[in-house]
């Protein structure tokens, strides 16, 4: 079995209104950042787990992401999915 | 009757259900503990407020995978009476018994404060005692209430009538000024198709005592006490 890192992003989907986003998006025009236009504020989440490939890798994580990492009404979720060796997958 | 109200870790109306249940209605209830299965043979259960799980990953995401939520499910596809209040309604989206989903207050704010509600359907069980285009006044307290569904699923729930209550002015009127949390439609509670499972953001264990403020809140549990009643003493 390989170890992998998956890098999921979650993300409000566009027709849904992101007011944590509305709100950051001021405060960094308020700080000057005059050039900001759009901010959307999203979650970060990172699954290690091993599978015998990346193929296979990518199966589990889609299906993890379906049945519990995003809820598919109101979010959008992509994700990476990247090898790492044993000794950095046991360190985290 | 017998009402059970499920115990997440992190809930925190559960009590306050209980002491409506039992010192105000006088009915029996089960705490229902959210790794046990047996619902006890109760006739309503209630998914009460709080932060089940913290409110880890989102609302109501983690709480639908516990033990008590499997029994739940099962009991509300055969017709029982599923009553989600605040956090309760979170829950019931997340796992799917009732459409659309809950998301952060348009203001980035909790919002807690009496609230109006024009009541939409009075043939349901829980609201059997009200006369349509009723207001009520219970208080909401909640950062994520804003209720939201897809065009489609909201134009469906819209043509269903599964729309039971709507944030109002005081007056009745159903105006965007009336909103305090940015919910689609004004929508503050819903229920599915048959009718037996509802979900709602406020409180209506907070307004069942004269000396608490009000007692608008009561005519829903009484609604479900007497509509029980009924079916119980005709079976």
């Amino acid at each position: 079995m390989v170890n992998y890192l998956a890098t999921v992003v979650v993300t409000l989907k566009q027709v849904v209104n992101d007011p944590q986003g509305l709100t950051v998006k001021s405060g960094l025009r308020q700080l000057g950042f005059d050039e900001v236009e759009g901010v959307r504020v999203g979650k970060h989440i990172e699954v290690r787990l091993t599978a015998e490939d990346e193929k296979a890798a990518r199966t589990r994580v889609s299906e993890m992401c379906r049945r519990l990492l995003a809820n598919h009404v109101i979010e959008d979720v992509r994700f990476q999915v990247e090898e790492q060796d044993a000794q950095v997958g046991a360190s985290r | 009757m017998k009402f059970g109200v499920v115990v997440f870790p992190g809930t925190w109306s559960d009590r306050d259900c209980g002491q409506v249940i039992e010192q105000v209605l006088g009915a029996e209830v089960r705490y229902l503990w959210h790794k046990d299965r047996d619902l006890q043979g109760c006739d309503c259960v209630i998914l009460p407020g709080g932060f089940s799980y913290g409110d880890y990953l989102r609302c109501g995401a983690i709480a639908r995978f516990s033990p008590v939520m499997e029994s739940v499910v099962t009991f509300a596809e055969h017709g029982g009476l599923v009553w989600g209040i605040c956090n309760g309604f979170q829950v019931l989206c997340e796992t799917g018994l009732l459409p659309g989903a809950l998301i952060r207050n348009e203001a980035c704010q909790f919002r807690c404060e009496p609230a109006h509600l024009f009541v939409e359907r009075a043939d349901l069980i829980y609201t059997a005692n009200l006369d349509r285009g009723a207001v009520l006044e219970i208080p909401i307290s909640h950062g994520e209430g804003n209720y939201f569904a897809d065009p489609a699923t909201l134009s469906q729930i819209e043509q269903n009538g599964q729309v039971v209550f709507r944030y109002c002015q005081p007056d009745g009127l159903v105006v965007p000024a009336a909103n305090p949390n940015g919910s689609l439609h004004n929508i503050a509670g819903i229920v599915n198709e048959a009718g037996n499972v509802l979900g709602m953001m406020p409180h209506p264990e907070r307004r069942a005592e004269a000396e608490l403020g009000g007692e608008d809140g009561l005519k829903l549990f009484n609604s479900v006490v007497d509509a029980m009643n009924d079916i119980l003493v005709a079976s």
